[in-house]
């Protein structure tokens, strides 16, 4: 069943139109992959589903699990299931990477009803995912990313959702930024947390990503609109002949 | 972004709930001052003719300061003149202070300590903390004296230690903060009422956590309470303040002194959790919070440590200084303060280094929020035969929305070549970028500019006293709350 439904979504900032009409739908455990130019609308299509306010949206909607999703804050989307895995990681200084971590997952807790977790069943599991994501033990009580490289900021980012089980994560150009190590281990963190109970959508300018994250479908962003859908080939495609290529095709049509 | 908009405005609307006026019949002396007002209030306490003598001279100086229209003028705060002559100097609760036991005190004033949140009843409060509770102009109780006194530690009020202590007092009271040392502290000097007096006598580790209680009740009427604690050489002493007041419309005078006397080996740990009356959201009323607190490191490898929290006062002036005058001495300031709808702070420490190889360290964490104006301003200075002086300082602020200010004064003065000094600075916003990120991970508004000031406050959180910090950390939720829409 479908877990996030698109209909003729347009959103603006400030008075410049950036999203154009985006239909998309995407169901359980399935992993899209939006590509497109600088510019194209990718990260505000991110951040809209993310519930960002700086965004206003003139039209179209957004079911998620049933729910009209534009009418949910930001933390309520995040308790409903919604992880964004950040473009640019923010630092939050004197507050441990743990203590954060923590406090947000019994906040999702709290919103579903579930018990607080206490530090030490916190603890084990939190240790776990960090092996998973081959980060150094000392991250753990460092500040939320403070003087973390721009690897380990990443790699934060993908342990908070191992940690937080999100329904449906939403990638921001995760790969931008790392180097080919750094890339592997993030798209061994992802493959990990991939299962048909939780549904991804990776945003991405370059194909890199696509070798290591394979996904189940692929979409064509230019200029506000998805101007190509397809399976993981389009991906190479693309890389072959470039974003200018796709959107001359698609207007073709 | 309006929910961002919500949680700033309620954090600027948030409401004072320590505000309730206490009904009880209160003492007091005529309105003004002049000389005759000194001798009542110096004749209704009974004091020996020194102090009176010196509550004179402080008088007349402060007289042709007043005259000369030397008040401070150089604080980046802003206020209407006040009317000296329009205050009351002397209140007190009717009921005769001196107290054999707790039964005797007023049980409006005990129910009012209650409501703080600080019970007088020794078996109830924390273990390890002894209080002396001010009410208005007196003393109203000190708990825990007899175990302290058979660790050989007085800690009573200032009346008290007047009577009982009269050779301490003399030689001790004005040694650090002098009748002549600013207009402030010269009025405080003139009229002061109580306050509470510490004495830890050579070697011995003060055993529990001493605090005071200070709390304006009456109208119309000024707090001037001054504080004295001497450590004998090696002793050691923790210190706490806290404050409250009710709401009122006109603003009233709070001026206090405070001074430390460390000797050889000794250590002073004072910590304040200040959060005097505010105003309103207008600006209206409010404490005037003009503090003069200053101690001295006079023996060798002496220490004094100074942690505020300041999220009270409509104004707040106050530098607890630090005099490094034994070798090896170290001075300590840990400041955080907070600014909200039209509050002003003009707050910060002087380190005087005077003795060799004397250290300090100033950190500063100024947070401002509504129309909050927060300024920090810091004197190093390190004197010709200070050899091998260190200092470092610390200086950061944070502003919360776009209608409040921060503004840093720095003044540092080395006549020594040997000192080496560090000064670090910044200035941040809590930004719709830090906000949005917590949410996503699904904190609420209100709780992730809590974390968020929390985080930025650690550094100084971690100086204070266990109970305090805990105190501290849900005062500034407490600032930070409010019902998000």
């Amino acid at each position: 069943m479908s877990l996030l439904e698109i209909k003729n979504l347009h959103v603006k900032v400030e008075s410049h139109e950036i999203l154009k009409g985006i239909n998309l739908t995407v169901n359980s455990g399935e992993l899209h992959s939006i590509m497109g130019p600088n510019g194209s609308g990718k990260s505000t299509l991110a951040q809209v589903l993310a519930r960002r306010e700086n965004y206003l949206v003139t039209a179209g909607e957004i079911l998620y699990d049933g729910k009209d999703l534009l009418s949910l804050k930001p933390e309520e989307a995040a308790a409903e299931g919604i992880f964004m895995a950040f473009q640019y990681p923010v630092e939050i200084p004197g507050i441990t990477n743990v203590y954060f971590l923590r406090s947000a997952l019994n906040a999702v807790r709290k919103h579903r009803a579930l018990e607080e977790m206490d530090a030490m069943d916190f603890l084990p599991m939190f240790r776990e995912k960090m092996k998973l994501l081959e980060m150094d033990e000392k991250l753990m009580n460092r500040s939320v990313n403070e003087g973390f490289s721009g690897g380990e900021k990443k790699r934060n980012e993908i342990l908070q959702m191992a940690v937080l089980e999100p329904k449906l994560a939403i990638l921001d150009e995760t790969d931008s930024g790392l180097d080919i190590d750094a890339l592997k281990i993030v798209a061994k963190g992802v493959n990990a947390l991939r299962s048909v109970e939780r549904s991804m959508i990776v945003v991405t300018h370059y194909q890199r990503l696509l070798n290591y994250i394979v996904p189940d479908f692929v979409h064509v962003l230019v200029n506000g609109r998805i101007v190509r859908s397809g399976g993981p080939e389009l991906a190479l495609e693309l890389e072959e002949k470039g974003y200018v290529d796709a959107e001359r095709q698609a207007l073709a049509v | 972004m309006s929910s961002n908009v919500n949680t700033i405005r309620d954090l600027a609307e948030r409401e004072y709930k320590w505000g309730f006026i206490t009904d009880i019949e209160e003492e007091r002396v005529p309105k003004g001052l002049n000389e005759d007002i000194i001798r009542l209030i110096s004749g209704k306490k009974q004091e020996p003719e020194f102090m009176l003598q010196w509550r004179l001279k402080a008088y007349r100086h402060w007289a042709s300061l007043e005259e000369a229209q030397a008040e401070p003028k150089w604080a980046n705060v802003k206020f209407p003149p006040i009317n000296y002559q329009g205050i009351t100097y002397y209140s007190a609760p009717k009921r005769k202070p001196s107290l054999k036991s707790l039964d005797e005190l007023d049980p409006e004033i005990l129910r009012t300590y209650e409501k703080l949140g600080i019970p007088l009843a020794e078996q109830q409060l924390l273990a390890g903390v002894a209080v002396d509770a001010v009410f208005d102009s007196v003393s109203v109780a000190t708990t825990f004296k007899e175990k302290l006194a058979e660790a050989g530690v007085i800690f009573c009020s200032f009346s008290e230690a007047v009577q009982k202590y009269p050779e301490l007092v003399q030689k001790y009271l004005g040694s650090v903060v002098p009748y002549t040392d600013n207009f402030f502290a010269t009025l405080n000097s003139a009229v002061f009422s109580d306050g509470s007096f510490v004495y830890v006598p050579k070697g011995v580790r003060c055993p529990m956590e001493l605090s005071t209680y200070f709390r304006i009740n009456a109208a119309e009427t000024g707090q001037f309470e001054r504080t004295l604690i001497v450590a004998e050489e090696g002793a050691y002493v923790s210190y706490l303040e806290g404050c409250t007041a009710p709401i009122r419309d006109e603003n009233q005078l709070h001026a206090a002194v405070v001074e430390l006397v460390a000797l050889d080996n000794a250590q002073i740990k004072y910590s304040t959790v200040q959060n005097w009356y505010p105003g309103d959201k207008e600006g209206r009323g409010g404490i005037y919070n003009f503090v003069t607190k200053r101690g001295k490191c006079a023996g060798v490898n002496s220490k004094i440590s100074w942690t505020q929290v300041e999220t009270g006062s409509a104004i707040t002036w106050k530098y607890p200084s630090c005099i490094l005058q034994g070798d090896n001495s170290v001075g300590e300031f840990y400041s955080v303060a907070l600014t909200n709808h039209y509050q002003q702070a003009d707050t910060g420490t002087k380190m005087i280094h005077i003795g060799k190889n004397t250290r300090s360290t100033a950190v500063s964490k100024g947070i401002s929020a509504g129309h909050g104006q927060n300024t920090y301003r810091g004197l190093v200075k390190i004197m010709k035969g200070s050899t091998g002086a260190r200092n470092y300082t610390q200086c950061d602020s944070l502003l919360i929305g776009d209608k409040c200010g921060a503004h840093t004064f720095p003044y540092i003065e080395v006549r020594n070549s040997t000192a080496r000094m560090e000064h670090e600075a910044s200035t941040s916003k809590i930004g719709e970028d830090q906000l949005f990120y917590l949410r996503q991970r699904g904190l609420k508004a209100e709780d992730a500019v809590s974390m968020i000031v929390n985080g930025f406050c650690k550094r100084v959180f971690r100086e204070l006293p266990m109970e305090f910090a805990v105190e501290a950390q849900k005062l500034l939720s407490v600032s930070l709350e409010g019902s998000v829409g």
